[in-house]
């Protein structure tokens, strides 16, 4: 109406609106007045609907998650009110079953879970339908569990396994307590196939059970090979209480996330896995499950996730708290001092040799190394002929590739090593490390590898031909925990670039700022360098033929 | 022999070529920051601000063509073989004597045919492989990620290099269009006439210059 009115007030139809509007105002119309008002009035109104609407608005993706976890389980039952939990325990597999008067389907899961059987059954291309798993997989840092299950046993859920297997048919040796207990005053003894230790209050423990949180968890998987953070590198004691730039979702000062919120379970099968010892893409817990893949502002952020792995940008460190192995030499091992076996400390107080294990090498804050992974690994697996001495030998391959459309570029820390070696057989040695007494060819009592490695492989069940030499191997371990704050984040020129990208090694494709064809610098220059050249010449002559004439 | 102010470039021809030369310049500013030969604004701004631009040139590559069908102007375009060998020899040996140009500028006819072939390989050859490899470069991705995987595009290498041919090509071709602007009456003469759209005109036949001069009246009148 306005309009209309508008224009019939100007005999030129050229006018702009502006000079409308001044015209309406000028003329003094009450009824055009109160319209302007109305119209003010309808403006305010909807400015209001519109500010307040805002607050019905869904939240963001990440508040959704931040909400959600910042409502921490509250335990659903009682278990100080149980008499059964109330009686004397004389032994850790009374406790289990008390536990299994109420839980009396939990065994089976558990029984089912690769937490109890240290295997799980995967399907490996070349090699077929296997069971792979800490029983006959093979690791360069204490080489091998079997034979030395009274050690290594401290870290199976269970009691009283040992070198004949025992122990994984009784659902009483389950260890109910080492993932439940909420005391933190469970611990299991040291080389008594995984028995608690003396002392602790069994009692106590059985009725302050509940959701595994950080402690459960980290009392092995910190500690794996033998010592804080020897393995993982981005799993280690700092994160009983990291801080947020430490670890983003378990930060103290942060979200404080256990590790079963995002390692989902459900009937004692924990989701994620490590490529240590597992070789199929399935039952993996991933960052999208929360994030979804697509979760930066920028477009071209999210079309990266289409190769790369969320925690290749996000995690630019690992080992951020205390060092981790970055190289373990079993042939520098045997050394004593004065007939007895010595340990050699860093400044840190990492071990760089122990005459039971060899010499060493330690980082603290590493970069990771990149490469493709399409989430399937194959193993070096026990027996195991090695063809090709010469090559460092990779004890778990993760497979992947640029053109694989599976395939995503992940950060890993690749540990080296040099370990025993049969050379004859040409098959890796699994020695046999601990005994209890000296005199039984374990090698951490007697320093004698051939003692220990015939031990070792009659204890596996395969051939050993009385020569021991070593052999470079190596293993990569994906790094998936240590998730920085996004400040820290990787930055576009850390890859895009020319020297010392991070992806320097990935070398099947193209990336802009890193990559270039040398044809066509060399073409592309040169055919510049010739233009200037013209140029100046043809300026120079005619500079010089206007002069002359 | 006479001297005329003839109305050579409009205004939006004017527009076009310097908002292009701003454009180019940006994008091959930061495009070679992209390509890793030195860091200003950082590579992820730099990428940033290369799409931006690279926008821009698009949308201004699209009201040119509309100006050029528009006007007819595209006429100015058509290669002729006429006067290339004059051309060339003016070039190699005439500009040295002080010759005259061989062809004459007017405003129906403003290109010489040297000029007519090189600017339109540009239009026709280097500018859209430029749009289409940069498009490319940014989208590849697409079929995939909305999983149309039959038509996806494996790698950026092939696009990466052509790109870089294009932009490496664009530097040359500048440097020489720079300097050839030196090559009027006197140095300034095309900067003058690309920058006012007059450009002082040899006239020495009648009836070419009643032509030239009713046709720039025309032109200017209208532009008032």
């Amino acid at each position: 109406m306005f309009l209309v009115n508008g224009t019939n007030n100007n005999n030129n139809l050229g006018y702009k609106f502006f000079s409308k509007k001044l015209c309406l105002i000028n003329k003094n119309n009450t009824m055009r007045k109160i319209s302007i008002a109305v119209a003010l009035v309808a403006l305010i109104i909807i400015v209001i609907i519109g500010s307040l609407k805002q607050k019905d608005q869904p939240l963001s993706p990440k508040m959704q998650l931040r909400e959600k976890f910042s409502q921490k389980d509250q335990p659903k039952v009682d278990h100080t009110k149980f008499d059964i939990l109330k009686q004397t325990f004389n032994s850790p597999q009374e406790v289990t079953k008390a536990c299994e008067t109420c839980h009396n389907m939990t065994a089976h899961e558990v029984m089912n879970s690769n937490h109890w059987n240290w295997e799980r059954v995967d399907y490996i291309k070349g090699r077929g339908i296997t069971y792979i798993g800490k029983r006959n997989a093979i690791n360069n840092f204490c080489i091998s569990a079997v034979s030395n299950e009274l050690a290594c046993a401290k870290c199976h859920i269970g009691y009283g396994i040992d070198e004949t297997g025992r122990g994984f048919t009784d659902s009483t040796n389950i260890d109910c307590l080492v993932c439940h207990d909420q005391t933190e005053t469970y611990v299991k003894a040291d080389n008594m196939a995984g028995k608690p230790k003396e002392g602790v209050n069994l009692n106590f423990v059985a009725q302050n059970v509940g959701r595994p949180n950080r402690t459960n968890c980290g009392v092995c998987h910190f500690y794996g090979g033998g010592g804080n953070n020897v393995k993982h590198g981005d799993l280690e004691m700092a994160m009983f209480e990291p801080t947020k730039s430490i670890d983003i979702h378990m930060g103290i000062d942060g979200m404080n996330m256990a590790c079963v919120d995002c390692h989902k379970t459900k009937h004692h099968n924990i989701s994620g896995k490590l490529y240590s010892l597992s070789s199929m893409n399935v039952n993996r817990a991933y960052c999208e499950d929360c994030h979804t893949s697509t979760p930066h502002e920028k477009e071209i952020l999210n079309e990266h996730t289409m190769k790369v792995a969320c925690q290749t940008c996000h995690i630019p460190t690992y080992a951020k708290a205390n060092s981790t192995k970055m190289y373990w030499d079993w042939s520098q091992a045997g050394k004593l001092k004065d007939g007895k076996p010595y340990t050699i400390e860093d400044s840190m107080g990492n071990h760089v040799y122990m005459s039971i294990k060899g010499a060493f090498v330690w980082a603290r804050n590493v970069k990771p190394d990149y490469i493709w992974f399409n989430g399937t690994s194959s193993h070096y697996v026990a027996g195991d002929v090695v063809e090709d001495t010469t090559k460092t030998l990779i004890l778990n391959k993760l497979h992947g590739s640029y053109n694989d459309p599976e395939s995503k570029i992940i950060p890993v820390k690749i540990h080296l090593a040099k370990q025993p070696f049969d050379p004859v057989n040409k098959i890796l040695i699994q020695p046999k490390l601990y005994s209890p007494n000296p005199g039984e060819g374990a090698y951490w009592k007697d320093f004698d590898w051939v003692r220990a490695s015939e031990s070792g492989m009659k204890t596996v069940g395969l051939p050993f031909s009385g020569k021991v030499s070593f052999i470079e191997t190596a293993m990569y371990w994906p790094v998936n925990h240590m998730v920085a704050p996004k400040e820290q984040t990787v930055q576009c020129k850390e890859c895009h670039t020319r020297q010392n990208s991070r992806i320097a090694k990935l070398r099947d494709f193209y990336i802009p700022g890193r990559d270039r064809s040398d044809i066509v610098e060399y073409a592309g220059f040169t055919m510049i360098i010739l233009t200037i050249f013209g140029v100046l010449v043809h300026a120079f002559l005619r500079y010089y033929f206007k002069r002359k004439l | 022999m006479g001297h005329k102010k003839v109305y050579i470039y409009k205004s939006f021809e004017r527009f076009w070529h310097w908002m292009q030369m701003i454009l180019i310049f940006f994008l091959g500013f930061t495009g070679f920051e992209i390509h890793g030969y030195y860091s200003f604004f950082g590579f992820e701004e730099a990428v940033t601000y290369h799409n931006i631009a690279a926008y821009m040139l698009i949308g201004l590559i699209v009201f040119a063509i509309f100006w050029h069908f528009a006007t007819g102007e595209w006429q100015q375009y058509i290669p002729t073989k006429a006067f290339i060998k004059a051309q060339i020899r003016y070039y190699i040996i005439g500009i040295f004597r002080n010759e005259p140009h061989p062809t004459k500028k007017t405003a129906l006819s403003k290109l010489n045919p040297l000029q007519k072939l090189a600017y339109l390989g540009l239009k026709l050859l280097v500018i859209p492989v430029m749009v289409t490899s940069g498009l490319l470069y940014m989208f590849y991705r697409y079929p995939t990620k909305y999983g149309v995987e039959s038509i996806n595009i494996t790698t950026l290498k092939y696009i990466a290099l052509i790109h870089t041919i294009g932009a490496l090509f664009l530097v040359a071709f500048v440097i020489g269009h720079v300097y050839l602007t030196t090559t009027g009456e006197k140095i300034l003469t095309n900067l003058n006439a690309m920058l006012t759209g007059y450009e002082e005109i040899e006239t020495d036949e009648t009836d070419e210059n009643t032509n030239i001069e009713t046709n720039s009246e025309k032109l200017t009148t209208q532009n008032d």
